[in-house]
């Protein structure tokens, strides 16, 4: 009886819910619970099932039958494992119980002791450290990938990998990146810090914010199987047709990215509906912190555009299994139709990417510079300006490929236009510093760093927004440093400003300093080392993903693979930091670190599990630094009765 | 630009906005010729053709509006996190400044006045006197340069994993050698067989996609004899990365003897070709696996 073990757990107190990850035996032992081990069993043992009920299907088809690797038995094995992973979460058991006619089981949430984090639980802290450790596992996957790919650039041919290796590589690194990334900030810091920041004690919608994160580590490893399908050739964009010849590997990806468009749906959905619906009396629209408004933006954007990702890659499977010709020339279709839907999705995508980092960053800097954040209406206003233009930019990465040539000039302006919004970011952040108490912790030298980084990656932005420009730079290394600059040193600088100010409170453990600089200033330098040659690499004419180059080009190459092994161990350093410092050191955390104003600091650590005793009263705005008589962020215990409704604004 | 009064200044430090516009300046003053004059003349893609020297133009344009922005945020920064560090441990608060109205407007003037400059001037240059700078424009092409009713028509097939080259004028022979000649426009029709290409002549400036289906015309005018690299710059599957050749600007004279040379070679192959036309689809696609 499944199902009866699992409905026995009691409402524990909060006072008594252990720290997290502190090693308390749980209260009670359940041999044979529904955890991540019960679904990992389930999910192989669905893809197995979902396998042969996929080649049953194929028969009689020539397309899928007559090659060695059949499409239709793969997509299947793969719906067959992910309903077997969710049902061993226990995320059926609520529909099956109501089916059965009995009452549902909602407990997650008072789950307890360190088992909760491998298991479905409704608390938002809970998912957000679940978040945090996955995306990081699959993002230091993600960065040896490119180690891997740089290791083979030292030679102008091939030496390491072969071609088809080489390929898998740099779609592996790529798509990893893309999908992790996407859920970098808002996985870990949104699901964790929204709600607190605007003092609530959930999400929206708990169950389904599980659910957007347990749908993360089976999309992760779904998109590493594509290893055994041989790999896949098309790098993280997945262009058709080439996707249409390419061996079951492309399964792998599109059903990966797939799940990951579903999760980011998900994500967006909930966390609109908990910024809108579920702020704390008294937290106006201009009270509420800037990273609530990044996260909201980015929530917008995800909402809109994972829908079209998940179509797009809805109609790539139909080419591969039952023989439609979305993508197909010779049969009707267009190979431009998926390159217009792909970048619909994926220029939103690099905002999804972006928007967080900025207001990571601006949440960061008025707290080391002790002064408000300046501008703070401009930030808003960047933020949403660059949410509505990001949609009508997308063709700027069509310049060349034949699309209506009159189009052009538009796109031209509404590309170049969206360096406005974005320059308002900078404002704010000079502003911000402009006269302040400047004090370099590590989330400040991160934040500082984001600032450098991105404007080089926006300036190199003006010469592929340019059309005669771009005919150089398009497809080349220039893009890649360019987006390297833009992601890389923007978005993972302010995710791991994010990690040194934040995981403090999420663990209650601080991080040891020495190492923590250490970390940053090899990652700071070796990331100009290896990116800005590149600009240089992609003017004097080498494409992106080849694994051969002209000789010439062999010392800059060697240069940056060098930097980039560089880059690579200054994030052992981090990793040794992470494992010293939360497991052997565990030094105890002050509860504000930083003297911040933020609400969520303003909470005991570890927090406890409904947040705040009462809902808190907002008086004043997050960043009131240096305001003469500025009252507490807010009463956490104000008297009952007196709170106005919900801001308005 | 950047950092012009933040805040009315008070009293006790009230030179940091102008020292921090008079370092702006010297450097910009000084930064903007060497990248123009120094670093210019060596921007590609060169000067083997028209197409190629109107995008080192533009390029040299974007670089030298780029770096004072660049050079203003770093100096800003790095002036600011000199001057405003906290000296102590004490834990103290900045004055309350939360924005300056005069700072703002200025800002979204200047940014807002520097990108609809850039992309009015942009769209001149590519729809002027660059004529499309050698990018792919697509079946009908808005860009055209002034002799292109006397054009030379060549298709460019891009193919897994090789280019070859019809020559409509001549017979329309395929070749898997490109030779253009020097001082007369060429008109590239680019198009695949399989899956996405991008035909890339770096010396030439040229760039367009070869997506099966679809004639995508490039226009380029040599300017004197030499040799370019072309590579294909859209990830086409497994041997990508060897998808290159070396094309050749030849004087008209030897264009002429090459293009006789090459039709009478051709002649037999020629033969069996299917005819000309914008675009082919030689066979179904079906799975490699």
């Amino acid at each position: 009886m499944k199902r009866a073990r699992h409905r026995t757990a009691t409402p524990v107190p909060p006072a008594a819910a252990p720290p997290a990850g502190e090693q308390v035996a749980p209260a009670r032992r359940r041999p044979i619970g529904l955890n991540a081990l019960t679904a990992l069993a389930l999910g192989v043992g669905g893809y197995a099932l979902g396998h042969w009920v996929g080649s049953r299907i194929a028969i009689g088809m020539d397309s899928q039958t007559a090659t060695d690797q059949d499409d239709i038995a793969i997509f299947m094995g793969f719906v067959f494992a992910v309903a077997g992973w969710l049902l061993g979460l226990g995320f059926l058991s609520y529909p099956l119980s109501r089916m059965a006619g009995r009452p549902p089981a909602l407990r997650e949430k008072e789950d307890e002791g360190p088992g909760r984090y491998f298991r479905l639980c409704t608390d938002h802290k809970v998912i957000g450290m679940q978040y945090f450790v996955t995306v990081l596992f699959f993002f230091l996957i993600a960065g040896l990938n490119g180690m891997f790919i740089r290791a083979e650039l030292l030679t102008p041919n091939e030496s390491l990998w072969n071609a088809g290796q080489y390929l898998s590589l740099v779609g592996l690194h790529g798509t990893m990146m893309l999908i992790m990334m996407s859920a970098a900030v808002l996985g870990p810091f949104g699901n964790y810090f929204v709600p607190i920041m605007i003092g609530a004690r959930r999400m929206a919608f708990p169950r389904l914010e599980a659910l957007s994160f347990w749908l993360v580590p089976p999309a992760g490893l779904i998109l590493l199987s594509a290893v055994a399908f041989g790999g896949f050739p098309t790098g993280w964009t997945g262009y058709a047709p080439l996707a249409n010849e390419a061996r079951g590997g492309m399964d792998a990806y599109i059903f990966a990215f797939a799940l990951i468009g579903i999760s980011m749906t998900i994500v967006g959905v909930n966390m609109l509906a908990t910024v809108l619906t579920m702020r704390a009396p008294g937290l106006t629209w201009d009270r509420m912190p800037i990273f609530v408004w990044g996260v909201l933006c980015t929530s917008v954007l995800m909402v809109l555009a994972a829908p079209v990702l998940f179509s797009t890659l809805a109609m790539a499977t139909l080419d591969r299994t039952v023989d439609t010709s979305f993508f197909l020339a010779s049969a009707g279709g267009s190979p431009f139709l998926f390159d217009n839907l792909w970048w619909f999705f994926g220029h939103p995508e690099v905002y999804i990417l972006a928007l967080p980092g900025f207001g990571i960053v601006l949440e960061i800097l008025p707290v080391f510079s002790r002064k408000p954040l300046w501008g703070y209406r401009l930030a808003v206003a960047g933020m949403v300006g660059v949410t509505l233009l990001s949609f009508m930019v997308w063709q700027h990465h069509l310049f060349v490929s034949g699309m209506n040539s009159d189009l052009r000039p538009f796109y031209m302006l509404t590309t170049e236009l969206i360096s406005i919004p974005t320059g308002f970011i900078f404002l704010n952040g000079m502003g911000t510093l402009w006269r302040g108490r400047i004090r370099f912790t590590v989330p400040m030298l991160f934040s500082l760093a984001f600032f450098s980084n991105f404007l080089i990656g926006g300036l190199s932005g003006f010469f592929l927004s340019d059309v005669p420009s771009d005919v150089t730079t398009h497809g080349s290394y220039f893009v890649m440093a360019h987006f390297h600059y833009t992601i890389l040193g923007g978005l993972v600088f302010a995710f791991f400003a994010g990690i040194y100010y934040w995981l403090p409170k999420m663990t209650g453990l601080s991080f040891n300093e020495r190492l923590a600089k250490l970390h940053f200033w090899g990652m700071f330098v070796f990331f100009n080392l290896t990116f800005a040659p590149l600009f240089a690499a992609g003017l004097l004419g080498m494409p992106r993903r080849v694994s051969t180059y002209a000789p010439r080009l062999q010392g800059l190459n060697d240069f940056v693979s060098i930097s980039a092994f560089l880059l690579g161990l200054s994030m052992l350093v981090f990793v040794v930091n992470l494992v010293y410092s939360m497991v052997i050191a565990r030094v105890p955390a002050e509860s504000n670190p930083w003297h911040s104003r933020g609400l969520e600091f303003q909470v005991p650590t570890p927090v406890p599990v409904k947040n705040f005793e009462q809902t808190p009263l907002i008086q004043s705005g997050p960043y009131d630094y240096g305001v003469p008589d500025a009252p507490p962020v807010a009463a956490l215990s104000p008297p009952a009765r007196v709170a106005p409704a919900a801001g308005g604004g | 630009m950047t950092a012009d009064g933040l805040v009315p200044g008070q009293p006790a430090e009230p030179l940091h906005a102008r020292r921090l516009v008079v370092i702006w300046a010297v450097l910009t003053v000084v930064a903007v010729p060497v990248v123009v004059l120094l670093l210019g003349p060596h921007l590609p893609p060169g000067n083997l053709s028209d197409e190629a020297r109107d995008q080192r133009h533009v390029n040299i344009v974007l670089a030298a509006l780029a770096t004072p922005v660049l050079v203003g945020v770093w100096v800003y920064f790095v002036y600011t996190l000199a001057a405003f560090r906290q000296r102590g441990a004490a834990l103290e608060d900045g004055p309350p400044l939360r924005g300056h109205t005069g700072t703002q407007v200025t800002w979204v003037v200047a940014t807002g006045a520097i990108v609809i400059a850039l992309a009015g001037w942009g769209t001149y240059e590519l729809l002027g006197p660059a004529k499309g700078a050698g990018g792919g424009q697509g079946p009908d092409p808005l860009a055209v340069p002034k002799d292109a009713k006397s054009a030379l028509q060549v298709q460019v097939i891009g193919q897994q994993w090789s280019w070859t080259f019809r020559y409509p004028g001549y017979g329309a022979f395929e070749t898997p050698q490109l030779a253009i000649p020097a001082g007369r426009v060429v008109e590239l029709h680019v198009t695949s067989l399989d899956v996405n290409h991008s035909f890339w002549a770096y010396e030439l400036g040229v760039k367009a996609d070869a997506i099966a289906g679809t004639d995508n015309v490039a226009f380029v005018r040599a300017r004197h004899a030499g040799s370019f690299e072309i590579r294909c710059a859209e990830l086409c599957g497994l041997w990508h990365g060897h998808m290159r050749t070396t094309g050749v600007v030849l004087s008209q004279p030897a264009f002429a003897a090459w293009v006789r040379g090459q039709e009478a070679a051709n002649a037999a192959a020629t033969k069996v070709l299917p005819p000309y036309s914008s675009h082919y689809f030689p066979k179904p696609l079906r799975r490699a696996g």
